[in-house]
């Protein structure tokens, strides 16, 4: 009777922790199972060790664990919305996003940055974590120079450097994910430990779709991710004044009640007030006439 | 009098937090899959060597963003980005017992990895992961990206932030 009550007492805790008092409720709840004779004091260490190691929620989060989660994201994205095939469109965006990201805090992640457009008219662009972008057709027709194109993509990879898409993810998922964990450390997973925490990896990726899809991040996250746009812009070489050029062209074309950045992202007017201020009387690089041609060439296309 | 006590006191904590930093910062583990020693401390610097996932470096003075490694007899420059002072283990086992206490263990494989993807695709057939692998695989080089920046007028600086 212990034997079925003490596991399910334990999980319980468990599910019932806040990711600060997490280890504390691990430990008094190993220590009922340990004298219960549910699981051996060796069982109870790692967990107790491994519960430690997610008290801190979405930083427990290994670049690795992370690339796997952004993957799945960013394909259950594209499974809506199905990509643009124009290779040199493709490579124009990802000349410009993986150069932008050499000019982020964070140019290494563990599979790199890449982009990719997809083929709606919805006006759209999504961070996967770890560092796949997607940015619709209708985004980048309110791009009207390169410097508009460079501060939607520096926008999203800013999401990335400060693990917006990560932290959508509910703390209760973690702790179930600790839980699968350290019942089986140092050792491979079951079949259906690998089925739970597949589970948990299931709704993880449902709350940061939900998140970036339904509901958006919150005004505190769009606005850090244009200040982090503004830094890696002016590292870059390039007038973040193209953010309020790209902004300013959206808010003529975003339709009222839009599934799109209507729905997700505060008004575009907001945001343009806010970016100038961040600015301030930085000085505007010079244009380039070669920038000017090669986005013209390029994205006829779009 | 009382203030300058407690400054004294700050200080010497400061001081000794920094010394204890520096003495277990030295080791430093490679946190992306791939990373690449440069030698000079940018990405515009020639690559010497590649390290992968989990191998550790020997850290030396930092410059800005960039750490000055040396791994398996080879120095260079690295971005802090790349490297974590976590220990990455690639096996459970490889010292597992010693670092898990300390909270600063990773077990590589562990958690959300591929595993964990297959069971998800099994799932969910209706979801493509085939534009994600072509994604993954576009990758422009340095010396493109250089170009890019100097045709296009753009002058560079890079990130900042360790």
């Amino acid at each position: 009777m212990n034997k079925i009550l003490t596991p399910l007492l334990l999980c319980a805790c468990l599910m019932i922790a806040g990711c600060g008092t997490l280890s504390k409720v691990t430990e008094l709840g190993t220590a009922a199972a340990v004298a219960a004779g549910a699981i051996s004091t060796d069982q109870a260490q790692s967990i107790n060790k491994s519960a430690q190691a997610v008290g801190k929620v979405f930083e427990s989060i290994t670049p690795e664990q992370e690339y796997y989660i952004g993957r799945t994201v960013a394909a259950t994205i594209l499974s809506q919305n199905k990509p643009f095939d124009n290779q040199a469109t493709t490579e124009y965006l990802n000349t410009i996003g993986q150069y932008l990201a050499l000019c982020s805090d964070r140019p290494e992640t563990f599979g790199g940055y890449h982009f990719l457009i997809m083929d709606t008219d919805e006006i759209n662009a999504f961070a996967a974590p770890g560092g796949l972008i997607l940015v619709s057709r209708g985004m980048l027709k309110c791009c009207r120079t390169e410097e508009a194109v460079a501060a939607v993509l520096a926008h999203e990879i800013a999401h990335v450097v400060n693990n917006h898409g990560l932290q959508a993810i509910s703390k209760s998922r973690l702790t179930s994910a600790a839980t699968v964990l350290a019942t089986e450390s140092a050792k491979n997973l079951g079949g259906k430990e690998l089925a739970e925490l597949t589970k948990t990896f299931e709704d993880s990726i449902s709350d940061i779709t939900a998140t970036m899809v339904n509901n958006g991040y919150s005004r505190q996250f769009e606005t850090q991710a244009d200040k982090g746009a503004v830094a890696i812009l002016q590292r870059g070489g390039y007038d973040p004044r193209g953010l309020i050029a790209m902004l300013t062209e959206m808010s003529q074309h975003l339709k009222p009640g839009g599934k799109d950045f209507a729905k997700t992202h505060p008004d575009p007017k907001v945001r343009i007030s806010d970016v100038q201020q961040m600015i301030g009387t930085a000085p505007a690089p010079a244009p380039a006439p070669a920038r000017s041609q090669r986005f013209a060439s390029v994205m006829k296309g779009v | 009098m009382q203030g300058n006590k407690l400054l004294w006191v700050v200080s010497g904590l400061l001081v000794s937090a920094a010394v204890a930093f520096g003495a277990t910062a030295t080791i430093m583990s490679v946190q992306v899959r791939k990373a690449e020693i440069r030698d000079t401390p940018s990405f515009l610097g020639k690559v010497t060597s590649g390290l992968a996932y989990g191998d550790k470096v020997t850290v030396g003075q930092p410059q800005g963003a960039w750490m000055r490694v040396t791994a398996a007899g080879q120095s260079g420059w690295i971005h802090s980005s790349a490297l974590t002072t976590k220990n990455i283990v690639m096996k459970a086992g490889d010292g597992a017992q010693t670092s898990a206490s300390s909270g600063e263990m990773a077990l590589a494989g562990k958690g959300f990895n591929s595993d964990v993807e297959s069971k998800f695709k099994a799932n969910h057939k209706d979801i493509d992961f085939a534009p994600v692998d072509r994604m993954e695989k576009i990758k422009i080089s340095t010396s493109a990206l250089q170009k890019f920046a100097v045709t296009g007028g753009l002058k560079m600086s890079e990130g900042g932030a360790p």
